[in-house]
């Protein structure tokens, strides 16, 4: 409550500030702004950086101090007060020194730099924040679990009561599979519909057929979740499946590789299309205006010409997509099943880590136990994984487009 | 040397024509499959989602004396006394209405929701309620009745229903043929909250519309305001050294990191290291706006890639004019530049954010999933900390469930989701296109 009082306190002198120091700045031209360094507002505004600044930074630091100290002792209280008295401190002096010399337009301007630069280096503590849980609980991990067996186990038998095999290859294969059948849809589509659009099709198809393709991309992936475990999946178990249309009994149930992997595909259709697209457009006229002077056909001059050309960047958009298919979470949660093995039959069941990331970490796990600490170690290997492909597809298609610029 | 002819093609030149018909073949193919699929994903949401808004209500009127209220309140299980008086109260209007059955009057009962007893009771507990005098009630039919009247439940396979039986749909056949049960737009699914692993048909979307709302919140008063201002100090201000491009390959590289790493932070940051030490009360499991922490961290680089964009596309010219007549570069930027690639930034954080609204998979990580029965909040601690759940995450929720009933609730979950996603896109190309310049 006397919190309360103090945080209110502090506005009321924030807001006082602003007027106060106005005021006292016109004040000292009597009424003729033109006289003053800064317009009237900036020195309004100076008082307020004075007052706040030193008012944040105190209650700041006694926060941090608090999380330290041992449970029941608060001294945020105090830290309060402290902080109210250093705002008024800094009130006085801003007022004391607002004259029409002053500059204060500099100082606020300084603080709103300052303001933009934190606020540009929080993508930074973000990363920072990202790595640091991830490794710190994965070393944690590691010391209750061999990485040896981790990271070349072939076995995922997770047992909340003790004894668990964690071994990640099952996992990995899994998610390579998955993505190596997302990319199989989706890069013949992505692709072809991509050097239709840029190369043939007319200004009326384009706008009309590159939008709804890229609609694809903008529904939610539980979507698509949803579409791989209620219609897709029981589709193909109707074909592949015991009794089905085929004769032939490859599937144990709905949920299976394939099943991911196909839906998984058509969400990456518009990932492909558009990168490839962009790609595509940027091959100048000339190389193709030179192909057509020799008496090639269109559909040569895209096979020997342009896709050469655009090679690089085509597989850069190609990782980016298996970078993509690597992460995806919800369709392989929901179509892919939970059976980790290794098997080379795309309607068996399979399981990803993305997957086992989610089925480690919701419930009542305690974070002592490797079953669920396993979940970090999961997730470090996937934000590497997906890093590492990230930045080599970025630095395929840098390295192409300095050709033509 | 072959002849060649202005009227006839050779060979090869036949051949190179089928080839290129093929390739164009193909191209079209690749298109009108991309096309299709769309078409398959729109018809499955319609198709299954929309009976979600139709719920079958058997309607009859129901009379209770005081002294009834009085005896239920009394009762160790009120629910159970209320539910004979409905029980009773359908008889009644079963033989009024002509139906002859062999089902007992309490096997008649069982074709309603069993919700409908608390229904009665909040009813008879509130002011509306006067004794001895004949009420017009709609009750839920239970999910089965319910399925047949959709068309999910059919005769043919009832040997492995333990749910419903033969006799049950021949009595809601004749119900139906009375006009005592009926389907009606069902308005408790949009403004109602979930329900119990049995009672599929009394599951309603409107908390997990709430705690989306309530995490949008959080997740544009978070990034908007640091995505511009990261986006500015990059684009105006950034001097050319080590550190700015650190921060800018930082921010294309997290605008990639899959979605399910970020909910692994918020697990770690914010519930597992802040949540015990921090006197917040919002920071827990299962709250909104942790939920609206995580995507804030998550869209912050899907903002600042389009807004530089944006400020990009402002002409220097523009920028210059201001420095020349006296600007500094913050009031350059603040009051020219700034304003002038106000609606891309729009655009750009709108689309942003709409992928942060149907974005699922980390916050099951932080458990805004486990919400079973839930109410709807009823203040602001509630709204934001409180625990509750999100659009996508209670689809995820209905679609883990046993009951096939609870798949149409889940599409119908869908169609609100998208309705909510569409509409935001709406917006974005509305400012686009009218406030969009081109110079």
């Amino acid at each position: 409550m006397t919190t309360t009082i103090l945080w209110l306190a502090l506005v009321t002198l924030t807001i006082g500030g602003y007027f106060g120091g106005r005021a006292r700045a016109i004040a000292s031209v009597s009424g003729n702004e033109k006289l003053l360094h800064s317009r009237p507002n900036y020195y309004g505004w100076n008082v307020i950086v004075f007052t706040l600044i030193p008012a944040l930074l105190v209650y700041f630091v006694f926060s941090v101090i608090n999380l330290s100290l041992p449970e029941g002792s608060n001294i945020l209280g105090i830290g309060a007060i402290i902080a109210l008295l250093a705002g008024i401190v800094g009130f006085i002096f801003a007022i004391k020194q607002t004259n029409r010399k002053y500059r204060a337009r500099n100082t606020v301007e300084t603080a709103i730099r300052y303001l933009l630069i934190a606020a540009a280096s929080i993508a930074i503590f973000t990363t920072i924040g990202i790595f640091l849980s991830l490794i710190s609980e994965s070393i944690r991990f590691f010391s209750i679990y061999s990485p040896i067996e981790f990271f070349f186990g072939t076995e995922w038998a997770p047992n909340f009561s003790g004894d668990s095999k964690l071994g990640f290859l099952p996992l990995l294969w899994g998610t390579i599979s998955i993505s190596i059948v997302a990319l199989l849809v989706a890069v013949p589509i992505g692709l072809f519909a991509a050097i239709y659009l840029s190369e043939y099709a007319g200004p009326k198809l384009r706008s009309f057929a590159k939008p709804l393709i890229e609609l694809l991309a903008g529904i939610p992936t539980i979507v698509y979740g949803l579409f791989a475990l209620t219609t897709f999946g029981p589709l193909l178990y109707t074909f592949f499946g015991d009794g089905g249309f085929l004769g032939v009994n490859w599937m144990q149930g709905a949920r299976s590789v394939a099943t991911a992997g196909i839906v998984m595909g058509i969400m990456l259709i518009p990932f492909v299309s558009s990168l490839s697209d962009d790609i595509i457009n940027a091959v100048p006229q000339s190389l193709r205006d030179g192909s057509y002077g020799l008496g090639a056909t269109q559909s040569e001059t895209v096979k020997k010409v342009i896709l050469p050309a655009a090679l690089p960047g085509i597989v850069g958009a190609i990782l980016l997509a298996a970078s993509r298919a690597i992460g995806e979470t919800m369709i392989v949660v929901m179509g892919a099943g939970a059976l980790a093995q290794i098997s080379l039959n795309p309607f068996e069941a399979a399981t990803t880590i993305t997957a086992r990331i989610v089925a480690q970490l919701t419930g009542d796990g305690n974070f002592e136990s490797p079953e669920t600490l396993v979940a970090f170690a999961l997730g470090l290997t996937l934000f590497l994984l997906t890093l590492s492909l990230n930045v080599y597809a970025l630095y395929i298609v840098r390295k192409y487009r300095e050709q033509y610029d | 040397m072959t002849h060649s002819s202005l009227f006839a093609s050779d060979k090869r030149t036949a051949s190179r024509n089928r080839a290129e018909k093929r390739f164009r073949a193909y191209g079209i193919i690749a298109i009108s499959v991309g096309l299709a699929m769309l078409a398959v994903l729109i018809f499955t949401i319609i198709r299954s989602g929309s009976s979600a808004f139709q719920q079958s209500f058997v309607s009859f009127e129901v009379m209770i004396s005081q002294e009834e209220v009085d005896n239920a309140e009394k009762a160790l299980l009120k629910t159970g006394v209320y539910q004979k008086i409905i029980t009773a109260n359908f008889e009644k209007a079963v033989t009024n209405a002509g139906i002859v059955t062999e089902l007992s009057p309490k096997d008649q009962g069982k074709i309603l929701s069993k919700r409908v007893a608390s229904q009665l009771r909040e009813f008879v507990l509130s002011d509306n309620f006067k004794a001895d005098e004949p009420i017009a009630f709609q009750f839920l039919a239970n999910s089965s009745i319910d399925g047949y009247l959709k068309g999910r439940v059919s005769r043919e396979g009832l040997e492995n229903n333990k749910n419903v039986s033969v006799e049950q749909l021949n009595f809601s056949d004749k119900l139906v043929e009375a006009g005592l049960l009926k389907k009606s737009f069902n308005i408790e699914f949009i403004t109602g909250s979930d329900a119990s692993e049995n009672s599929p048909e009394a599951a309603g979307f409107g908390s997990a519309i709430l705690g989306s709302f309530a995490m949008m919140i959080v997740v544009v008063a978070l990034s908007l305001p640091i995505g511009v201002a990261a986006s500015i100090y990059l684009e105006e201000f950034a001097p050319k050294n080590r550190l700015t491009d650190i921060i800018e390959v930082n921010i294309s590289n997290l605008a990639a990191v899959p979605s399910i790493v970020y909910g692994i932070l918020g697990l770690a940051l914010f519930l597992n290291y802040l949540g015990p030490i921090s006197a917040n009360d919002w920071i827990r499991n299962n709250s909104p706006f942790v939920g609206g922490l995580v995507l804030a961290l998550m869209t912050l680089p899907r903002i600042v890639i389009p807004t530089r964009a944006a400020l990009k596309a402002v002409p220097p010219s523009i920028r210059d004019a201001a420095l020349g007549i006296g600007a500094s570069k913050m009031q350059t930027v603040f009051h020219h530049v700034l304003p002038l690639a106000m609606p891309g930034i729009l655009t750009g954080t709108i689309i942003g954010l709409a992928q942060a609204l149907g974005e699922s998979a980390p916050l099951l990580l932080i458990g805004l999933v486990g919400f079973i029965g839930g109410e709807i909040p009823a203040n602001v601690d509630q709204f934001f900390g409180g625990p509750n759940t999100v659009m996508p995450a209670q689809i995820y929720q209905w679609a883990s469930r046993a009951d096939p009933a609870f798949y149409e609730r889940a599409w119908g979950g869908i169609i609100i989701l998208l309705v909510f996603l569409i509409s935001m896109n709406a917006i974005a190309i509305v400012l686009r296109r009218r406030f969009e310049r081109r110079w």
